[in-house]
Order: structure tokens, then sequence, then C-alpha cells
């Protein structure tokens, strides 16, 4: 563990930051290299059928138009499913772009018109005449979800006790259906790949990902090249918030063109295509909940169902959560997937967790108001210090302080219970709150430090940098831990050719790439410290590496500073100028313990009475996740995963047009997100949480928590306000207006 | 089906593409004379043409924001722009914002506020952050909220952003009382 520390824990501004606000930046899809190609994709306006004929004559005809790239023309792919499987691919068979004539979702992909110019292939794109032969589609997922039920529960998933009896005796009940809309990430970037061709059998491609080393692995695979020609760049990453997890189907379009035309390609998006990757599943949540008199739950039941494609099973867990938060002896959770003729789903921040959380809080919050307790209370009366389902206790849980600074900032103890008691001029008032987890993850992953004599650091893994501070996070950690100041080290990222690292998402980035770093580091320190010791008369003779400190350029015992080596001394003594280390760390295989993210979320909103206009105007969150390595930048994480909340609560959905099968909402107008105006006092808190189980440096990690409980927050507020109870989000207005 | 072959036929001749225009522009001081299309949009025409990829592409759709740049000084969606229509004016895109290596007060202020994560709305915000501290309307956060919501954040970094400008024009009207 680290005692004491320079870096960790200090509000550094990004590292990445001056890049970002003068524009030099480079996405993926602004790399204007030579004699490049551009791209622009043709999709399908049907959901299920086959392409009989593609006329591509016209699109040809225009003067510019380098090429029409279909199923019928395309070069080699591969044939089977597994090298179409990437990295966190679902159980099934990855859609293949390009591939073969069958259409298996509206927006699908299936031609590629290139040009000597952007605007060429854009209006040639708009010329190109598909024949169809259309089979009937399924997309209502509502109207598949009642016929598939089938009067059968699906098998539970996880069952103890007697979850059905003790609901039938149950003094308190609740018993209620959430449901959820198609919802997409739309981060602001669109997804883009500039393939730059070298030869037939090399390729580097900037490509919008969050795992350039997924997506060369996915490169290497569907067109048959060694993985160690292809090389996948993605140095800035305009948001992903998990769209980007998988590869997306410009990347293989691109390399696809690059290799047709043997010169450099772009593929770009448009954001009406962005809706036509991947997204968070509708979903439809039963809970029956059975408490006693005093609210100590006897029974928790909770059944999801949830959208996937004809291809691929996407599923996250959306039930597992209630037996890690709340003690219940008798609890049964069962879960099932309908296929519909769509794309496949995939996550979307915090999946799994923020759907379920959505209704467990909810549900928590009806049964406060069944058992006559204030919901806070409820939460307390019940808490669980075991993961009931791993039946392991926690490595560090702090929820409970997490739920005492944060109903104290917000005032919580100031509130009345009824509902429409509070109000504001013609606005009713209204509090709410809910818990939120995450699971604290950590994978395998690698680093390599470099030490140069003059103190510079250079430190790299094989990650991206999606907006979290992944930079800056290595940065601080690279220079705590080799006593450099920070702006003496660069960070280098989002490259394939980098040390091996996972995808950036799930909250594991800090916990495994960062213990990766912290591995790295040590093993520059030894030897480091070996040379120390090796310097004539050395002051550190006899010590070991534990009784030393890396600090200011030199090694220097922890408890007489003056007792000191410099780095570029100890470096002379070794006759080098460099250290470099590589090195890789994993999880602990056999921990004893379950590890977890916890927040507690309060919500206050105001609500015109006679318009049914929402406003969240003060939302507070208070999060323990472990080591916080940088404040500043983990507060934004919190603060934009809490605006995504308000997202959820509020604004996002899209809709099917289900005669076409086509999600028609599809631009930025039509898919609310908050705006500016739509956000207001947004206050953090990080409860501390020392954990020095988990690994080496405490992490945990807070991308996901932030967004989870946020939107049961909102709608317990809602219900607060109004006495009005939705369940089916998003909480728009013509909701509470409907009698 | 054999009728159409025959037009595509015939079409093999070629269509032409749109005859190209010259169009005057003056971007971040210096002048640039280009030869485009009629159909290029002020914003292609800065990332494709002149290869200032800072301005962003979100929606092409005057939706988003990312793409607000500044003409003759006041904020404008140049994805909506049609750069012939711009020709002679003063262009200022994010790379126009600092004085050499000196960032603009609000280039400064977004750094310290963290007022951006994945970085792909804020030259945009910038550039609108410009705009509506010249127009002079908004005076408290309401007001900024309310004037900034044409640019689109998905990170979330509102509140962060709002703090960012707040600083500025708080900083700005505080030297504009002392000047007086």
């Amino acid at each position: 563990m680290i005692t004491t520390s320079n870096q960790i824990g200090k509000p550094a501004s990004r590292v990445d930051g001056r890049l970002k606000v003068t524009g030099a930046a480079k996405y993926a899809g602004e790399f204007n290299v030579a004699n490049l190609a551009h791209g622009v994709v043709v999709t399908a306006s049907i959901a299920k059928g086959r392409i009989k004929h593609i006329d591509a004559e016209e699109a040809l005809a225009v003067e510019g138009v380098l090429d029409v790239l279909t199923h019928a023309n395309r070069g080699k792919l591969a044939s089977s499913d597994d090298k179409y499987k990437d990295e966190i691919a679902p159980d099934g068979s990855p859609f293949r772009p390009l591939y073969d004539d069958q259409v298996r979702f509206n927006g699908q992909p299936i031609a590629l018109v290139v040009a000597e110019g952007f605007e060429i292939a854009r209006f040639a794109a708009s010329l190109i005449r598909v024949d169809y032969e259309q089979d009937a589609h399924v997309t209502d997922f509502e109207a598949q979800r009642q016929r598939t039920a089938g009067g059968k529960r699906p098998k539970p998933t996880h069952s103890r006790g007697k979850a059905a009896r003790a609901f039938d005796e149950a003094a308190v009940r609740v018993d209620a259906a959430y449901s959820m809309p198609v919802e997409h990430h739309n981060p602001m970037e669109p997804y883009a790949a500039t393939a730059v061709w070298e030869a037939d059998d090399a390729i580097t491609v900037y490509d919008k990902t969050q795992g350039p080393l997924n997506c060369r692995n996915y490169v290497a695979s569907v067109f048959g090249m060694k993985p160690d020609k292809v090389r996948v760049l993605s140095h800035f990453v305009g948001g992903g918030f998990g769209s980007g997890l998988r590869p997306n189907y410009e990347l293989p379009l691109a390399v696809l063109a690059a290799r047709a035309l043997k010169r450099s390609v772009r593929v770009t998006l448009t954001r009406q295509q962005m809706f036509t990757i991947g997204y968070r599943a509708a979903n439809v949540q039963e809970l029956k909940l059975g408490a006693d008199r005093n609210g100590i739950l006897a029974s928790f039941r909770h059944d999801a169902v949830s959208m996937t494609s004809q291809f691929e099973d996407f599923q996250r867990s959306f039930v597992s959560w209630s037996s890690q938060l709340y003690r219940c002896p008798n609890s049964e959770l069962a879960q099932r997937l309908v296929k519909l003729d769509v794309n496949t789903p995939c996550d979307m921040r915090g999946p799994g967790g923020t759907e379920g959380i959505w209704a467990i809080e909810c549900a928590m919050d009806e049964l406060a108001y069944a058992a006559n307790l204030d919901p806070l209370e409820l939460r307390l009366v019940n808490y669980s210090d075991r993961d009931q389902i791993a039946d392991k206790p926690y490595s560090s849980k702090a929820l409970r302080e997490c739920y005492r600074q944060a109903a104290e900032k917000f005032g919580w103890s100031k509130r009345s219970r009824e509902p429409r008691s509070m109000r504001a001029g013609n606005e009713l008032v209204g509090w709410g709150m809910a818990t939120g987890i995450w699971e604290a993850m950590q994978l395998p992953a690698s680093a390599r430090a470099v030490l140069t004599a003059n103190g510079a650091v250079e430190i790299a893994s094989a990650t991206a940098d999606i907006g979290p501070g992944t930079y800056t996070m290595m940065a601080q950690l690279a220079a705590e831990l080799l006593g450099v100041p920070l702006e003496n080290v660069t960070a280098k990222l989002g490259d394939s050719s980098l040390p091996a690292a996972p995808v950036e998402g799930g909250s594991f980035t800090t916990s495994s790439v960062g213990s990766a770093i912290h591995a790295a580091c040590l093993e520059v320190q030894k030897e480091l410290f070996g040379l120390a010791q090796k310097v004539k008369g050395s002051p550190l003779a006899g010590l070991k590496l534990d009784d030393v400190r890396f600090a200011d350029g030199a090694i220097r015992h922890k408890d007489d500073a003056s007792r000191a080596v410099s780095v570029a001394d100890a470096m002379r003594i070794g006759k080098i100028d460099r250290i470099e280390k590589e090195a890789s760390a994993s999880p602990r295989a056999d921990s004893k313990y379950a590890h977890s993210t916890h927040s507690a979320v309060f919500a206050e909103v105001k609500i015109d009475e006679e318009l049914g206009v929402i406003r969240v105007t003060r939302v507070v969150s208070a999060v323990a996740a472990g080591r916080i390595i940088n404040p500043k930048l983990a507060g934004s994480q919190i603060l934009g995963a809490v605006v995504g909340g308000i997202g959820m609560a509020l604004h996002e959905e899209t809709v099917t047009d289900q005669r076409f099968g086509r999600f028609m909402t599809h631009n930025l107008a039509d898919y609310h997100v908050p705006v500016n105006a739509d956000v207001h006092a947004i206050d953090v808190i990080f409860v501390e949480e020392p954990d020095e189980e988990i690994n080496p440096l405490g992490i945990k990690g807070v991308g996901e928590i932030g967004i989870v409980g946020v939107a049961a927050a909102i709608a317990n507020a809602v219900y607060h306000a109004t006495g009005k109870r939705v369940r089916d989000l998003p909480i728009t207005l013509d909701k509470l207006m409907r009698e | 089906m054999a009728q159409r072959s025959a037009v595509a036929r015939k079409a093999r001749e070629r269509l032409p593409a749109p005859a190209r225009m010259t169009v005057s522009l003056h971007v971040n001081g210096v002048g640039r004379k280009l030869t485009i299309a009629p159909w290029t949009t002020l914003l292609d025409a800065l990332r494709l043409k002149l290869d200032l990829t800072g301005t962003k592409k979100g929606c092409d759709h005057g939706q988003c924001g990312a793409c607000t740049v500044l003409v003759d000084g006041r904020r404008v969606y140049s994805c909506l722009t049609l750069a012939v229509m711009k020709d002679g004016a003063q262009v200022t895109t994010v790379e126009g914002l600092a004085q050499g290596d000196a960032l603009h007060p609000l280039q400064q202020a977004f750094v310290d506020h963290d007022a951006f994560q994945c970085g792909y709305c804020t030259p945009g915000q910038l550039c609108s952050a410009v705009g509506l501290i010249a127009e002079g309307h908004a005076r408290t956060a309401d007001e900024i909220r309310e004037l900034m919501s044409g640019n689109i954040c998905r990170c979330g970094a509102y509140p962060n952003i709002v703090a960012a400008i707040e600083q500025v024009m708080r900083g700005s009207t505080k030297a504009g009382e002392a000047g007086r």
C-alpha cells in the first residue's frame, strides 16, 4: 500500500487538456492522409429479407466515384463465426458486414460507395437502388414478450429459501412491473475509421474504439492477416459509453475498401447510422417484494425480460443486485431474452446494473410507502454485509457512510413523507433517493514503464481514453511510483502495438491498467534501487526496497530524506541511461471477498403542477469506490453519469416504427438527451473507503457507479412530488398528465 | 429492368460533378482561397480542405453544436452553412482562439474546471461561449445554461462548462469595470 503520496488523490487537470481545448487532439476520422478516398455507407431499408440486386450503375457513373462495394463483389472475408468473435462477443453468430445477401436488421450496412471526395460519395450513395425480397419481420418487443411468455416463468438464475411462499405470507407487499425503452449511447463523435493502406498484408487503421487491441485482433482474424501486420490506433475517442467496446462496422468496411482499392480510405458513420449499431436493450422487469410490518424483507422476486437480435444472445444481469444490497432469506431471480429482427444490443453505461437498479430501487420506494417507513430507513434496516449470491462478505463497503453523507448534504431530514406535501410557488417539489451498486472488476493487463536518467518517464498500455482521463491517471500513477513531477511523464495509449490491455469499459480500466502500471514501476524501482545500493558509500546500503521511497528524482530513505541517491547517479553506476520494464497484473484468483462500488443518490425535482414539466433541480451523489486517483476527474465521471441518468429518467427513448421495423427517432432532435438547461446543481461526494484486499493500489473504478440509481432516485422524487408512480421510462409529461 | 440498364448504359458517359467555385475566407486571421463545389459546407471545407479538424462534425444537421464556429464574430453551426455563402467572411475556429502559446481565458478555464471529458464537443462549446460572452445577453448561471443549450455534451460536463464560462464572464466584467 502507498502510505505517502505526492500524486495519488491530487485533483490534477487533464494532461491532454491543452490538446482538447486547442483542437489539436486528432480523432479517428480526422487524419487527412495522402491519397485518401472517402467511403459512405448505404444501409438496408427493410428489417428482414434478401437482397435480390443492388443497382450501382448510376452511382458508378458519377465523376469521382471509385467503387461500390457490396456482398456481390467484395474481397475475401473469413467464413466462420469464431473469426468474427471479438473479445467481448456474446454467444451466437456475429454480424458480418457485406458478407452475404441476407438482411438481418433495418439499417444493416449493405454497400459502401467510395469516391475521391466526401460529397461525391454521399451523393452517389443516394443513387444506389436496391431490390429486396422482403420477409415478415418481428421487431415489436412488447408484443413478442407477451407472445413468448407462455404462462411459465423462466428458470431462475438464482434461488434461495422459498420466495413464492414468503411473498404470499408477507404482511406488506409490492407487486409491480417496470419498463424501459431502447436507448442509444450517442457519443458526440460518430464512429469513423481511416484505413491507411500499406501493402496487401499490412494496414494501419485509425479507428474510433474503446479497445484498439480488440479491433486489431478482429481485423487480423476477419481479413486473414498476421496480427503484427495490423495496427489500430485510437488516441482520442469522442465518447463511447459502451458503444465502442465491440468493433463497429466502419472498421471492416474501411479495411475492405482500402484492400480493394489499394489506397487509404475513410469511413465515417452519419448520426442516423449511429442508430444502426449497438444500443441499450428495451426491457420489462417484474418485481414482487414481501416484508413484515417493520419493512424487514422476507421475499425478493425479480423477473427480467430484455430484447436481443436473432443472431446473438446479448444479456447482462439485471436481477442479481438486490441480493448484494438487501438481506433477504427468500429470493428468486430470473431473466430471459426475446429475439427480434434487430441488430444486437450492447453494453451501455452500467449494463445490467443501471436497468436492474432502476426497477429494484423504485420497488423499494414503493415498499417504503407500503410499510410506512422513510425510504432511507427501509434501506438501512435491510442493509446486507454480504453478497448473498456469491455468499461472501465485501472487501469494503462504505455504503452506510454514503447514505449518511449524502442525506446530510441533501437535507433529507427536512423531508415530509406524504406525496404532494412540498411545494414552491406553482411547482410541486419532490425528494427521492436510491442506492447504486456496481461490480469492482479487474482484468489482466500489461504496461511498460521507461525511466531515463534525466527523470523523464514514459508509461504505455494499449488501453483507450474515451473521456474518463486515462492518460492523466496513468501519468499520475507513474509520477507517484517513480517519484517524478507529473509534467515529466508521457502517457501512451490507444495503440494496439503497446502492451496488452482489455477494452476500456466496465469501470475496470483504472484497476486493471493501474495495477499493471504499479507492477511495471515496481520492476523499475527494484532495478534502480539495486543500482543505488552499488554507489560507492551508498547512503542506502543495507536497506530494503520497503525502507525507501521514490521522490524528487531520487531514491530516499523513508524516514530520513537526506539519505538519498539520485536517479542519475544510480544509472551512472549501472552505465545505463534508461530502465525499461514491462509487467502484467491480474486480479486475485482466490479472493474470499466480493468486490463492489456503492452510491447513495438523492434527487430533487420541481414539477409545474398544471403543465407537468419536470426539472431536476438538485442531485447529491455520494460514492464509495475505493481509492480515488484524481478526485477532479473522477468527480467529472460521476457528474456526467448523473447527467446520463437524468436523460434516462426524463428524455431518452428510441422509438421503432413497427411497420418498417426501423428506429425512427434516429437524430439528436428526435432522440432527446439532456442539454445544458436541463442540468442544475449536482454535488458529488467521494466517501473514504480504504481497501487493501482488492488490489495493491486499492482501486475500484468509477465509470458506471455514477449513473446507477439516478433514474430511480428521480422517479421516486416524481412520485413524492405528484403522488403518481410512473413505472415506464422515460417519465415524460404526458405520462404525468394522463389520468 | 432491361429499360433501366439501357438508361444506365447511357449514363456511363459519367455524371459530371458540380462546377467548382472560388471562395475567399479569412480563417483565424489568414486569407484562404478555396475552389470548391457549392454543396460543400463550411464545416467540411474547414475539416477536409483546410485540415482544420478542430471543428467537429457530430450530427451534420444543426442539432448538436459540435461544429460551432464564429463567422464575423457571431456563433454559427458550420454544418448548416455552405462555404460559398460566406465569401469574404472572417471565420474563427477553435484553432484561432489561443494567442500563440497563451490559451484564451475560456480555454484555460475549461481545463481548470474540467469542463470536458472526451473533448469532442469542446471546440464547439468554446466557440459558442466566446460568442455568448460577446452577445452580452447572459448574466446569470441560468441564462448561460439556456444560451449554451445549442451545444450538446454527451459526457455531461455541463455544470463545469457553466462554471468555466461564469468565471471568465466575471473576470471580463471586473476587468471592464476596473477600466471605467
